[in-house]
């Protein structure tokens, strides 16, 4: 006789898919109390002039303006020093090495780098970059103390240092990806390998490449602990910017020599040293809220152009 | 008998202590196709990619012996073996088209050897397709995905890809293998046409196959080459028992 009855197994699975169904959605619910709060709270505070003014008042009154733009110009350094790093490492380790005892402690070191604590990283900032590389440059160069002190250009070599593993990790991912029969295909039309690697390999692994500078530049534009030393300030209304002039015709640059304010370190310190607490609370929630919005932006950036690759490979 | 193009001389290769192939002497002929056949393991595609090297990407292969085409020795040290790949052009298994335009497949191979001409690879483009009998059906969409291709027609262009390096020998390692019967029929239609103006060396699990489109047959077994003749000889009258159990069917 066929046994057509539901047998005790199917009562353990009925119960497993529901603890799962319930654990993702709390997940979900929490995500969603959380983003939801930030929102309701912080949305009133938005405005032109919160956006583009600079703090006043003891920053219990005013914008967040230098914040927001301190925030775009370590972001921006970090990528331009940990993106090129991170994926010509990654090509090396993964196309050129070797597979020996010392590649393979390398590439364990560099999962163990991602799961170090961000605080370490910048006291490694400011023990590597300002006293040695700074301070090394100020006495070799006779400058007085100009490199060697908090500047943007040592908290975004920091941070880009603490999202490097992130980079390489998925960019070795991205080239592991490409198939070896499309780099057998290339080879056997007669490419050198680096004619194989930058025609065949790296087009492939672009949209993988992208997702890892994606995730570089949320981590990065979110940390606090990394540049508490190196350069993020407390109250600065002045933005990190020169006029970089070529006779008379001026343009503003960054200026990675400057101190910076940081919208990850405004809300710590609105959260943690305010003289106000009432006054600064919503500035806080309009903080944050445009952090998390200023990331937001960034991704979705990044995802489009992760879109636009994918499809000119045929994969979508 | 033609032409001796491809000579391999008393040839070992081992992976790492394995020895994949053991003492091949052969002689592959000038413009005719020769057919590697033998049962799974038995070398014939390790013996393949001995031809233009592409067992240098392999870490731990070792290779004795001597390979010589037109009477040079390829694993000579003064080779230069990108040359060697784009003299000797190889066609795959499985198709490995790149997600590219189809017309950017074909051109993949001039353009990484110096020709950028528009004109010059225009024409390269439809050259390749009419020989590899694929121009009426790609030249309208020669700026589509070439993933967008069927099965049959995307090994048609990887044939085409290969032609447009012109090069004098084409490998085929079971190129046909993948595919269903009336695209099985056109390729070896084309490998027919091809041996015209090429050395066509084709690796092949179908014995009919290989008795089709062969003019020379070679039988390996076990990393050794048994016999090598004309293929009607092996096919009708093998002067080894072990190629006679194998092409009757008796064992592989």
């Amino acid at each position: 006789m066929l046994a057509l009855h539901k047998k005790k197994r199917d009562f353990v699975g009925t119960i497993s898919i529901w603890i799962v169904r319930i654990m993702f959605f709390s997940l979900v619910l929490a995500l969603l109390l959380l983003l939801g709060k930030i929102v309701a709270q912080g949305i009133g505070t938005i405005s032109f002039e919160f956006i583009f003014d600079d703090p006043k008042n003891n920053m219990t009154e005013g914008g967040i303006w230098p914040a927001i733009f301190g925030t775009i110009a370590v972001t921006f350094i970090m990528i331009l020093l940990a993106v090129p790093l991170g994926v010509c490492s990654a090509i090396y380790l993964n196309e050129y090495a070797k597979d020996s005892f010392f590649t393979r402690i390398i590439r364990t070191s560099i999962n163990n780098l991602a799961g170090i604590p961000s605080i370490v990283f910048g006291l490694f900032g400011l023990g590597f970059f300002i006293l040695f590389i700074g301070r090394g440059m100020d006495e070799v160069l006779e400058t007085g103390l100009l490199f060697g002190q908090p500047a943007l250009i040592w908290a975004s070599a920091t941070l880009a240092v603490l999202v490097l593993p992130i980079v390489i990790v998925s960019t070795l991912e991205a080239l592991n990806s490409v198939p070896k029969s499309h780099r057998d295909a290339s080879y056997g039309l007669g490419a050198t390998k680096w004619q194989t690697i930058k025609n065949v390999v790296l087009p492939q692994a672009r949209p993988g490449i992208l997702t890892g500078t994606i995730l570089a530049i949320s981590r990065g534009a979110g940390e606090t602990a990394p540049i508490l030393f190196l350069g993020a300030a407390f109250f600065l209304p002045n933005l990190p910017v020169t006029d970089l002039c070529i006779g008379d015709y001026c343009i503003p640059m960054i200026n990675p020599a400057k101190q910076f304010m940081y919208l990850a370190y405004h809300i710590f310190i609105l959260a943690t040293q305010s003289s106000n607490p009432t006054k600064t609370l919503p500035i806080q929630y309009g903080s944050t809220l445009v952090l998390i919005v200023l990331t937001f932006l960034l991704n979705i950036t990044a995802i489009i152009f992760r879109y636009r690759f994918r499809k000119s490979l045929g994969r979508l | 008998m033609k032409e001796i193009k491809i000579v391999t001389k008393d040839l070992n290769l081992y992976y790492g202590n394995k020895q994949a192939l053991k003492n091949i002497t052969l002689n592959i002929p000038d413009k005719r196709v020769t057919a590697f056949i033998g049962p799974s393991g038995c070398g014939k595609s390790t013996f393949l990619r001995v031809l233009n090297r592409m067992n240098d990407l392999i870490d731990n292969v070792k290779i004795e012996g001597e390979v010589s085409v037109d009477g040079v020795n390829i694993y000579d040290k003064n080779i230069d073996v990108v040359n060697l790949r784009k003299n000797i052009g190889m066609v795959f298994q499985k198709s490995n088209l790149f997600p590219k335009t189809i017309y950017e497949n074909i051109v993949y191979g001039p353009k990484i050897n110096g020709i950028n001409d528009k004109k010059t690879l225009n024409e390269i483009v439809e050259r390749t397709c009419v020989q590899s009998a694929i121009w009426d059906e790609v030249k309208d969409r020669l700026n589509e995905n070439a993933l967008s291709l069927s099965g049959g027609q995307q090994q048609r262009l990887c044939i085409a890809r290969a032609l447009a390096v012109e090069p004098e020998i084409i490998l085929m390692d079971e190129p046909a293998s993948a595919l269903d019967p009336i695209s099985t029929a056109k390729i070896e239609e084309l490998i027919h046409d091809l041996k015209q103006k090429y050395t066509i060396v084709i690796v092949t699990h179908n014995m009919q196959q290989a008795a089709r489109v062969s003019d020379m047959t070679a039988f390996f077994y076990l990393g050794e080459l048994i016999e090598f003749d004309r293929t009607t000889k092996i096919f009708t009258n093998p002067s080894k028992k072990q190629t006679e159990d194998y092409v009757t069917g008796r064992f592989g």
